[in-house]
């Protein structure tokens, strides 16, 4: 089994996120960068299949130099080697730019089966796997959190409202992993010293004859309101509170 | 570092030291940081989680959890590859014990399974017993405990051992007899490192299994913190310990306790950094959610300073002894697991460092007891009742400033190792001082003329607190000669004139490498957490260098000699207010402690 996991770096939600002067992407001076926690499920069910059925699993990222540490950190979980595309200008960019990118490099790998997270935590798109698979030419079982792969065969389950969907297509296909698909497991200190020998290969959008078309942009990005500062009820006894309390919530929050 | 001279331990005293040998976390490798990524991920996701059941001292659940810790390789990062662990660099252990320093008592459980009681057997085990044993104490899969301290032994480990040990008649065991006290892990560990005197008089050290007739463990006792860590007796009763279990030499215990001792002071110093970040963390983060008078307290001047304290006294404390961790490092390089005299050319690189590691010990706790203490009061009364975590953190840290050591022994130790060294030639000390006295008549210091160059003045004020150590230590040897070893008092002031000028520099030599590496706008915070450090630390300076000299001398000449302290150490104090403003705004902005890597 040939597996192709896509991964993305993204801030890590514990970072302080801060809108950068020009008002359309963010201060990546403090950040701490991170796996996007979507594709470490698709990396985890990677490694998992590959153990059972045999196979390699390749990791690829596109981004600027520091795409490696997340790249790094899939390998020391237990990928076999890593593809980065090198593009220091590619963060905020269309997704579906970075799909045409992504398939470029995806293409000669020859995958049966390739990964995405759902979504990745920082733009929250979605796009890019389904274009990939759309560039591909393959089908896609989205929002996965349920794998079986034998003969061929692909079957998932997505959770919809209150009940199941099973989806089957024959590989090749593209995954993107749900949370509750599996437990990731952390990047072992054995794993993380064998990571430093694997290889990782690095191309530029032009290695891959890959020329980078933006159909959207990002118009501006906006914080999220202030907190209005809270409201004491005024009133002596508690008929009165209770009367101003109710006057409040029907008047002013407009609840009642 | 590898092309650089290494510094000599202590020898940061006698003068500037070169940036490119002082060791700062921003130089962590790739490799370091996943393994602080991996280390915190399992705290996080495992330890954490468990907080309860650890408390209550489940044996099942702090088993499990410390296979799990060795199958992601954290319990052998000190362990040679050939016997099952990683064989790695200190600084990778150094970063594991941080982030699991968060983890309050399974950091305890983890650091004496790790420290003392694997390492003796890593430094000075022969062929067959780190065979039989290491493997599976780095999988996690056997715990470790290290049996030194008794009833009656405590600081004075050696004088004080009572436990003997007497070769039986067949000459296949030594039959041991003795309780041994205070012993971490003990009620769930499988080897004990047990230390005894054979024929009530060569101090030797046994590896001990738990199923060895006559060997068994107390009761747990009622602690004021680290409640999950186990905490028992060891008792031997005409215990059969097999010859070949006998660690090292006849007589040469005192070598593997002292030397082991020294690398669990430096890490002791990791762990409480890492639990001092948790506590700036939560501080912090209550800062801003608790309000009063109609704002966050984090608003408050009063609250800011304690919050810009906290963080300056973690960075001298992370600066330093990540600094002591570059020079073991350097030192144990070349050093290969696979020479026969490995353990012994190891620990002897390690004590090098002695001075070094008794400073990380005594800073590290120090910092740690007072982080957590400003941080039961920013919560105020919420700080005093267990719901909180400000509680058993305060509870948890105290007992860092008691074990590896007293911080009191480990101050004795900073001057004795210095003063030994000297006097052995080996640490030109005395010479230093000589041409300080002469020097010292000379010197105004309305006449420095300084670099200009951002941090001049702390540059130099951190090389004049080293001269007032080399001039107090210098007068005290002077003045009591072989009889100073009785002044205690004086040489506990000596220690922490010793440890504060290591942490300044260390302040300074950070600083100084962020501003190369980041430019002085982003290295703000590493020159405002410098100053507002020395601020606090050098006017102290001058009072113990004052009661150290008004203890050895009167009249004519104390006045001259604190003439000459107050020369060395005149200081013209910063704008603290601004500068601490500056960090509390900083740790508000990242909810903790600034700095990341």
């Amino acid at each position: 089994m040939n597996i192709v996991v896509c991964i993305k770096q993204v801030p890590d939600t514990e970072s302080v996120i801060k809108i950068a002067g020009d008002g359309k992407s963010i201060d990546t001076g403090d950040i701490k960068w991170v796996m996007n926690p979507y594709d470490e499920f698709g990396v985890e069910e990677a490694l998992r299949i590959v153990k059972d059925q045999g196979g390699e699993v390749t990791v690829v990222g596109a981004g600027p130099a520091r795409v490696v540490e997340a790249l790094r950190t899939a390998l020391a979980m237990g990928a076999d080697k890593a593809v980065h595309i090198q593009d220091d200008d590619l963060y905020g960019a269309d997704p579906i730019a970075v799909a045409k990118m992504l398939a470029k490099a995806i293409e000669p790998l020859s995958p049966d089966v390739v990964f995405f997270g759902q979504r990745a935590v920082d733009d929250d798109s979605g796009v890019v796997s389904s274009a990939v698979a759309e560039y591909l030419g393959m089908p896609q079982l989205s929002v996965i959190t349920k794998l079986e792969i034998a003969d061929g065969k692909v079957k998932g389950t997505r959770p919809i409202e209150g009940q199941t969907v099973v989806l089957e297509a024959s590989l090749p296909a593209v995954i993107s992993a749900q949370k509750g698909l599996n437990e990731p497991r952390y990047a072992s200190l054995p794993g993380i010293m064998k990571a430093k020998k694997k290889p990782l290969e690095t191309k530029t959008p032009a290695d891959l004859g890959a020329e980078r078309s933006d159909f959207i942009e990002i118009a501006t990005l906006n914080p999220p309101p202030d907190r209005a500062p809270g409201k004491t009820v005024e009133g002596e006894t508690a008929q009165e509170l209770a009367a101003n309390l109710a006057k409040l919530l029907k008047e002013e929050a407009k609840v009642i | 570092m590898a092309d650089k001279e290494i510094p000599q331990g202590g020898g940061f005293l006698l003068g500037p030291t070169d940036p490119a040998a002082a060791f700062v976390p921003e130089e962590f490798s790739d490799e370091h940081k996943m393994i602080l990524t991996t280390t915190a991920d399992f705290v996080a996701g495992d330890i954490v989680p468990m907080d309860e059941q650890i408390e209550a001292k489940d044996h099942a659940v702090v088993k499990k959890l410390m296979a799990s810790a060795g199958e992601l390789g954290l319990l052998g990062s000190d362990v040679p590859e050939e016997f099952g662990g990683l064989g790695l660099d200190k600084i990778s252990t150094a970063c594991i014990t941080e982030e699991i320093g968060k983890s309050g008592s399974f950091a305890v459980a983890q650091g004496a399974h790790t420290g003392i009681g694997t390492l003796p057997i890593v430094y000075y085990g022969n062929k067959e017993q780190k065979e039989k044993y290491l493997p599976d104490l780095a999988a996690g899969t056997k715990i470790a405990a290290y049996g030194l301290t008794e009833a009656g032994a405590g600081s004075d480990a050696v004088g004080g051992c009572r436990t003997k040990a007497v070769l039986s008649e067949d000459g296949k065991h030594y039959i041991l007899n003795g309780e041994k006290m205070f012993i971490t892990n003990g009620g769930w560990a499988e080897t004990f490192i047990v230390f005894a005197k054979i024929d009530n008089a060569e101090f030797s050290a046994f590896i001990v299994e738990r199923d060895f007739p006559g060997v068994s463990t107390g009761a747990e006792e009622h602690k004021m913190g680290i409640n999950g860590s186990s905490t028992t007796t060891v008792i031997l009763e005409d215990a059969q310990v097999p010859v070949e279990n006998l660690l090292y030499e006849k007589g040469k215990g005192a070598t593997i306790a002292m030397n082991v001792l020294n690398i669990g002071r430096y890490k002791l110093g990791c762990a409480a950094i890492g639990g001092a970040k948790g506590a700036l963390t939560q501080s912090a983060k209550f800062a801003k959610d608790r309000s009063q008078f109609g704002m966050p307290i984090a608003e408050f001047g009063a609250i800011q300073e304690k919050l810009a304290k906290m963080a300056a006294k973690i960075y001298a404390a992370e600066s330093s002894i990540f600094r002591s961790v570059g020079l073991i490092d350097a030192g144990l390089e070349g050093i290969s697991h696979d020479d026969p005299e490995y353990g012994a050319k190891a620990s002897a690189a390690i004590r090098e460092y002695a001075v070094e590691c008794s400073i990380d010990k005594v800073l590290g706790s120090e910092v740690l007891d007072y982080v957590v203490d400003e941080c039961v009061q920013i919560h105020g009364g919420y700080g005093y009742v267990s719901e909180y975590p400000a509680e058993r953190a305060y509870r948890d840290a105290r007992i860092n400033r008691i074990f590896e050591g007293t911080n009191e022994i480990n101050r004795m130790t900073i001057p004795g190792e210095l003063l030994k060294r000297a006097m052995k030639g080996k640490l030109p000390l005395m010479a230093a001082g000589q041409k300080l006295l002469g020097e010292i008549m000379e010197y105004s210091p309305l006449m420095v003329e300084l670099p200009d160059e951002p941090l001049a003045y702390e540059a130099h004020m951190a090389e004049m607190a080293k001269k007032a150590v080399i001039f107090v230590a210098g007068l005290a040897a002077q003045t009591y000669m072989q009889k100073l070893i009785h002044q205690q008092e004086i040489l506990m002031r000596v220690a922490d004139m010793v440890i504060e000028s290591f942490a300044m520099e260390s302040c300074v030599l950070r600083a100084k490498k962020a501003i190369d590496a980041l430019g002085e706008e982003k290295a703000q915070v590493y020159m405002d957490m410098t100053k507002a450090y020395m601020d606090e630390v050098l006017p102290q300076m001058l009072i113990w260098a004052n009661e150290s000299l008004a203890a050895m001398s009167e009249g004519d000449d104390l006045r001259t000699m604190m003439i000459g302290a107050r020369k060395l150490l005149k200081y013209q104090p910063a704008n603290g207010v601004a500068l601490r403003r500056a960090v509390a705004a900083r740790v508000l902005d990242k909810n903790g402690y600034p700095l990341s890597y």
